[in-house]
């Protein structure tokens, strides 16, 4: 079976670093592929990568049959790609419903239109998608209201609306609580499989990693150290000096930070 | 060929006190994020400063030399001046805020000096030592050029020095790349701002200064010299005192050399090179990346919402008294009227550009003008009637919107701003020097309406439909698709392209829409005036319309009505009791920035809606 993102010897250099080197992973269909690392490991750079917010100096990505290397962020939207953003990013002006709105007018390709109210446009499916995130009771609020895990969770309802095959999360649990972290994940999880929808996610907190991605990479320093089943990842002795310095001997010094 | 190299002496000559006030502005810039409209007005007053204490009107003669210091220093100590009593209140305060007050110091100064040295052109002495020409290359060349090309290089050598070896140039070069930063480990700001500020103004007031014996002092060279100088810091790079090095000595040899090679097409040829630099680095030559202008710092921003029934209202109050005037007033009283909504409709187009669409323009008044010439050359040219002169009065408005517009989506924040200032100059300069079509200065007369339209009363009500109508249907386009695209493009550009929206090409389209609009009413103008002159595209056009759209309130819908008519019936009183209505205007808007950071509507609106709360939550 063809998976649902290809990504083969991916490279991005800045001046003198080499972000990320040489990457090639992919990820199944229904999957969720959580790629893990320490600071400065080319998560970020890698996921920029991918959806296109960078260009790579080499390697591709596939979608499917679709090169993606080279599009902009917005047609790779429009291939089925939902983005969550590390920092969230919402529309302030807008209330939570209308955040929704406003991805589902695009999706239809309205957002030309000059005299209808936009409000009165797809009402019913922002409503169900806000009712799936546990969203619906806040949908007439400002954003700049929201606590900072509901404006995750409209990210995630603002992710679903153009029906994505993949999703990619920047750290989608980040700067929230630890019980939060976990509720949020267990929302994701149980979405996407019920809509078959892949995930590639980057993670800090292990306990989410381990307890929700089906499959595991490892970057360090911008290459791909490990790969697999959680399992395997844990018990990798490459993976455990990374995160713990190999036994004896201190960190190395000069990691990045 | 000695031809050429005179000529490009002669550039590298007028480049000088470009780069000097040029690099003021940008230094200012980088430290305080202040974009100092009163930049031009330092310039000004350098050599008003310069020709009174050389020639020694009053006091004793200084002397050439020591004038032109002592010009330069009152300009710096100026500078801190204002620094300390206006800019330091005001640092809290929206971005957009600051340059309103800047710009208040401009009509306070315009004002002042016409009040001191009067209207008439002042012609400095020559420098002495420096009189006559030396021979070069067979051509006779000012000795006095030959000092200011050496200026050039030994200012920037000197500023070189100032920031690479002194404890103080570090301070200002930490405090250009992070604010915060500096802040944070432990630098003064108060005393780096103010000293910034004292050097930019001296360098302001030396170029102004040292270009005494080389043309006359006049009251209208702080616009000049501000525009120029936002082209060369847009081209050399915000915050970079090399870029705008660089940049002063291209656009002062595209000058020289375009004025003898195609005189007509000058401003085109710098335009173009503008545009090149722009499209291949959109942060200018040597510029980092560009910096946003914030409408509301850290402030909670409420959604946009359709307006209340308690708004919409007092709008329709309003139109509904308006509709009744006729029977009171006289015909001033409805011409008043008439020009006060077109700016009504003016400022509404200019804050669906800025507040909706998230693009803050500096030449808003390039739309209005385009609008006003595009009515009256048809009516010139074609001898059409009012009907079809207003549609090809939009149609121009709006084919221009799409010209500048194109390039200026390419940019955001104040490069995007300092764009549209730029094309504004340059539609102002056509319209000025193109005499066998616009007339030049001599303006386009015999605008007049329809005969059915003629009546003022007639007008009056033409008006009011018409900027009712448009009110209407730009409102219907905010809260439409559309509208809901420009905003998520102004929100979060980051997230409009993960959603798929084109935010160049949203953009783009608001661009033309806002330029439309804008023309509607510079069509209007046109026939209330009965004539178009250059004047309908200069730079105050543009800056009254965002005294407006800032006063009503950028994020209320209904801000730029109140702003409008407050501002337009304030300069008509004014103008009306006294000559130096700029003056009174120029206090007013530094009172009401520093009185209502929020503008008029804005502050209202929250007192109002804190009162509703309390009202709501108490039992």
């Amino acid at each position: 079976m063809t998976p649902v993102l290809s990504v083969e010897g991916l490279s991005k250099r800045f001046g003198g670093v080499t972000a990320v080197d040489d990457v090639s992973f992919s990820v199944a269909a229904g999957e969720l592929l959580a790629m893990i690392g320490p600071n400065g490991a080319g998560k970020s750079t890698c996921f920029n990568l991918v959806g296109g917010q960078l260009k790579p100096d080499r390697g591709r990505v596939r979608l499917f049959d679709h090169d993606l290397v080279g599009l902009p962020p917005r047609r790779i939207w429009r291939f089925g790609v939902g983005r969550t953003f590390q920092i969230t990013a919402v529309f302030q002006s807008m209330t939570v419903v209308e955040n929704v709105q406003m991805a589902l007018i695009s999706g239809r390709r309205r957002i030309g239109a000059l005299w209808p109210k936009a409000s009165h446009l797809y009402v019913d499916e922002a409503l169900e998608l806000l009712s799936r995130v546990g969203m619906l009771d806040q949908a007439d609020r400002a954003c700049s209201v929201l606590a900072y895990g509901d404006l995750k969770r409209l990210e995630l309802a603002v992710a679903l609306a153009n029906a994505p095959k993949l999703l990619l999360m920047d750290e989608p649990t980040a700067g929230m609580a630890p019980a939060e972290r976990i509720e949020l994940m267990q929302l994701t999880s149980s979405i996407v499989r019920e809509r078959g929808i892949s995930v590639l996610f980057t993670e800090h907190d292990m306990d989410v990693v381990f307890a929700h991605a089906n499959r595991i990479i490892v970057l360090n320093r911008g290459r791909l150290v490990a790969a697999g089943v959680p399992a395997a990842v844990r018990a990798d002795p490459s993976v455990q000096e990374i995160y713990l310095g190999s036994a004896g001997t201190p960190a190395p010094s000069g990691s990045p930070a | 060929m000695a031809f050429v190299v005179i000529q490009f002496l002669n550039g590298l000559a007028s480049a000088a006190d470009l780069f000097l006030v040029s690099a003021g502005l940008s230094i200012i810039f980088g430290v305080t994020r202040i974009v100092n409209f009163a930049h031009g007005s330092f310039y000004m007053l350098g050599a008003y400063l310069a020709f009174t204490l050389v020639e020694g009107v009053v006091g004793p003669a200084l002397g050439f030399w020591p004038g032109i210091v002592a010009a330069a220093v009152a300009v710096a100590i100026l500078g801190g001046l204002l620094e300390v009593t206006l800019l330091r209140r005001i640092y809290q305060a929206p971005e957009l805020f600051q340059l309103l007050a800047t710009f208040g110091v401009v009509l306070i100064v315009q004002d002042l000096v016409l009040l001191v040295w009067g209207p008439e052109d002042r012609i400095g002495p020559r420098a002495p030592g420096l009189e006559g020409a030396v021979s070069l290359l067979g051509h006779q060349f000012p000795r006095y050029d030959l000092f200011l090309i050496a200026l050039g290089p030994i200012v920037l050598g000197a500023l070189f020095l100032l920031f690479r070896r002194t404890r103080w140039g570090i301070l200002v070069r930490a405090a250009t790349q992070d604010r915060e930063m500096a802040a944070a480990l432990g630098v003064n700001e108060r005393w780096l701002f103010t000293s910034v500020f004292v050097l930019g103004a001296f360098l302001a007031g030396l170029g102004g200064a040292v270009q005494l014996p080389r043309e006359a002092v006049h009251h209208t060279m702080d616009l000049e010299i501000i525009v120029e100088a936002f082209v060369v810091v847009v081209i050399g790079g915000l915050g970079s005192v090399t870029g705008a090095f660089l940049a002063s000595i291209i656009l002062a040899e595209l000058n020289a050399f375009g004025i003898v090679i195609f005189p007509e097409v000058t401003l085109v040829l710098v335009f173009l090179v503008m545009a090149v630099v722009l499209v291949i680095r959109p942060t200018g030559l040597l510029g980092r990346p560009e910096f946003a202008i914030r409408a509301a710092s850290g402030v909670a921003e409420p959604p946009i919402t359709p307006q209340s029934e308690a708004a919409r209202n007092w709008v329709f109050a309003g139109v509904l008294g308006l509709a009744v005037l006729p029977v009171v007033a006289d015909a001033y009283v409805l011409s008043v009227a008439t020009e006060i909504m077109i700016f009504v409709l003016f400022a509404i187009s200019l804050q669906f550009l800025m507040g909706i669409s998230g693009m803050v323009s500096f030449g808003h008044a390039a739309s209005f003008g385009l609008g006003a010439y595009g009515a009256a050359l048809m009516i010139k040219h074609a001898g059409a009637p009012m009907e079809l002169a207003f549609l090809a009065g939009i149609g121009l408005a709006a084919l221009g919107a799409l010209v500048i517009g194109w390039f200026c989506v390419r940019l955001t924040g104040v490069y995007l701003a300092m764009l549209t200032l730029a094309f504004a100059q340059i539609a102002w300069s056509v319209a000025f020097q193109w005499y066998g079509v616009t007339g030049g200065d001599n303006g386009i007369l015999g605008v007049w309406p329809a005969a059915w339209a003629a009546s003022p009363i007639v007008f009056f009500y033409l008006t009011l439909a018409v900027t009712t109508l448009a009110l209407v249907i730009l409102r219907r386009i905010i809260f439409a698709p559309f509208g809901f695209g420009l905003r998520a493009c102004r929100d979060s550009v980051l997230r409009a392209e993960a959603i798929g929206i084109d935010r160049r090409q949203v953009q783009w389209l608001g661009f033309a829409v806002a330029g439309a609009f804008a023309g509607v009413a510079g069509a209007l103008y046109a026939f209330l005036k009965g004539s178009v002159f250059p004047d309908v595209l200069a730079v105050p056009v543009s800056v009254d319309g965002l005294v407006m759209v800032l006063l009503g309130g950028i994020q209320r819908l209904n801000g730029p009505i109140v702003g409008a008519l407050v501002y337009k019936l304030l300069q008509i009183v004014l103008a009306s009791y006294t000559d130096y209505w700029r003056l009174v205007i120029g206090v007013i808007i530094i009172g009401l920035v520093v009185a209502f950071p929020q503008g008029i509507v804005g502050f209202f609106g929250t007192r109002l809606d804190a009162l509703l709360v309390q009202r709501r939550n108490s039992p």
